[in-house]
């Protein structure tokens, strides 16, 4: 068996906050600059830790928002859990040049790479849908052709993440598709009752199993469980879909 | 690094003992797997040792339930931050399963439903170290918690007990699994905070 090529040392890097976006009332998206920073590729991850003025330190783990390009910014959207000690802290806190520290990029399964030459069905609930963003966003930085597919569950329509940027992906990248739906209410209107994703959803707004799309799932683990299986169900294959799960503990 | 966040650490969780650096308590169950949740029937369910000279011996379910049980109390630690502690699982030492395997290898590979593995050193399954567990708090272990069957290796962090086994192959050298290919630690010390490659 081939031994694997195996990554580096990850390092503590100190991050510099150099523009922050609130993206919902309960969810803020911040700039980080990181010198040196190696890149990345869309839908792996970061640690952060933040330290106390009494040497007491916490670490969470966040998804990458961001398309990684030259010089650029690492970006994450945190979506704040009351019950929380670090989200609250980066949502409400945190502000523009103050730093924090991070290191990454971790992962190397859950992420789409430019080179993949499948359609892509990506399946987001609530904040699961900020590493499938960075992938939207790599696919249009790099011009690719790969047929996209996003089907988006929030709540409501005030609680959709990249409200503004997602229906310019869909006018300005050819081959991307976004279906909203929406599980406590619907925007004014809207012809769908709110419901949460089932077969219908996934079979009318998805790839059908045939086209043989590479599938990324990502949300809450109830989401993440009902959307793997109906997957499944329907006849894709389980080795082309990919999971990440948010625990909801952090 | 001299970092400090004024302003952070008012809500800090309760300091609890028995917790690894940089880790959390959780008294939920979060669940972590690379992809859909696999449910084995328990009439294919299988568990397969394969030493390095290629001698196999199998297991059925009923043979597996068969076996001596123990059960066991122990605190889990997820690479993820979290950790929970004093679980409880009905299980099957793994010293039980090797009991008849002769073997010269010092690591091995533990294999799963669905082509999942990840890389473990033979003495770390050693000396009620290790088992597979078939019961989590007296129930039958759910398919999304790794049932029917799963490793328990409670010192390393808890990617190292796999979901859904089925098999575990003897290795003269190391090579790493699923996750350590990703760019996890090849060992997972949760004490040492080997999260992952190079820590």
């Amino acid at each position: 068996m081939a031994r694997a090529a195996l990554p580096g040392r990850l390092t503590w890097r100190a991050a510099t906050l150099t523009e922050a976006r609130q993206e919902t009332p309960s969810a803020r998206t911040l700039m980080l600059d990181v010198p040196d920073w190696p890149g990345h590729l869309p839908g792996q991850h970061v640690d952060v830790r933040l330290t106390a003025p009494d040497g007491y330190r916490a670490q969470r783990s966040y998804s990458i928002a961001s398309a990684w390009a030259e010089g650029g910014n690492v970006e994450l959207t945190i979506q704040r859990l009351d019950d929380g000690e670090v989200s609250p802290y980066l949502t409400d806190v945190l502000e523009v040049g103050d730093q924090i520290e991070l290191r990454g990029p971790v992962g190397g399964w859950f992420v789409w790479r430019e080179t993949q030459p499948r359609p892509v069905l990506l399946l987001g609930g609530g904040s699961g849908v900020v590493p499938l963003m960075a992938m939207v966003r790599a696919r249009g930085l790099a011009k690719a052709r790969q047929p996209f597919r996003l089907i988006y569950s929030v709540r409501t329509p005030w609680d959709v993440l990249y409200r503004d940027e997602l229906p310019r992906h869909v006018r300005d990248n050819p081959g991307f598709d976004l279906y909203l739906n929406y599980t406590r209410k619907a925007p004014e209107g809207s012809p769908n009752a709110p419901k949460r994703i089932d077969v219908a959803t996934i079979n009318t707004h998805g790839w059908p199993p045939d086209f043989e799309p590479d599938c990324y799932v990502c949300g809450p683990t109830t989401f993440v469980e009902t959307a793997a299986d109906i997957l499944v169900a329907l006849g894709h294959d389980p080795k082309r879909i990919r999971t990440e799960r948010f625990g909801g503990t952090s | 690094m001299g970092i400090i966040s004024r302003g952070f650490g008012g809500r800090r969780r309760e300091s609890v003992p028995g917790l690894p650096p940089g880790q959390y308590l959780t008294h939920d169950f979060p669940v972590l797997s690379a992809g859909p949740t696999p449910r084995i029937p328990l009439d294919r369910w299988s568990f397969t040792v394969t030493a390095e000279t290629g001698e196999r011996k199998s297991w059925n379910w009923q043979e597996f339930t068969a076996l001596p049980h123990e059960d066991v109390t122990v605190d889990i630690h997820c690479v993820t931050k979290w950790s929970k502690l004093g679980t409880t699982w009905r299980s099957v030492s793994i010293d039980t399963l090797l009991e008849d395997v002769e073997t010269a290898a010092d690591y091995t590979m533990v294999h799963s439903f669905g082509g999942y593995t990840t890389n473990v050193p033979l003495e770390d399954l050693l000396d009620g170290k290790a088992w597979i567990a078939y019961k989590f708090d007296g129930e039958d272990l759910e398919p999304e918690h790794g049932g029917p069957a799963r490793m328990l290796i409670p010192h390393l962090y808890f990617w190292k007990s796999a979901k859904w086994v089925n098999g575990l192959e003897m290795m003269a050298e190391d090579e790493p699994g699923f996750w350590e290919a990703a760019g996890y630690h090849m060992y997972g010390d949760p004490w040492l905070e080997q999260r992952y490659q190079g820590d």
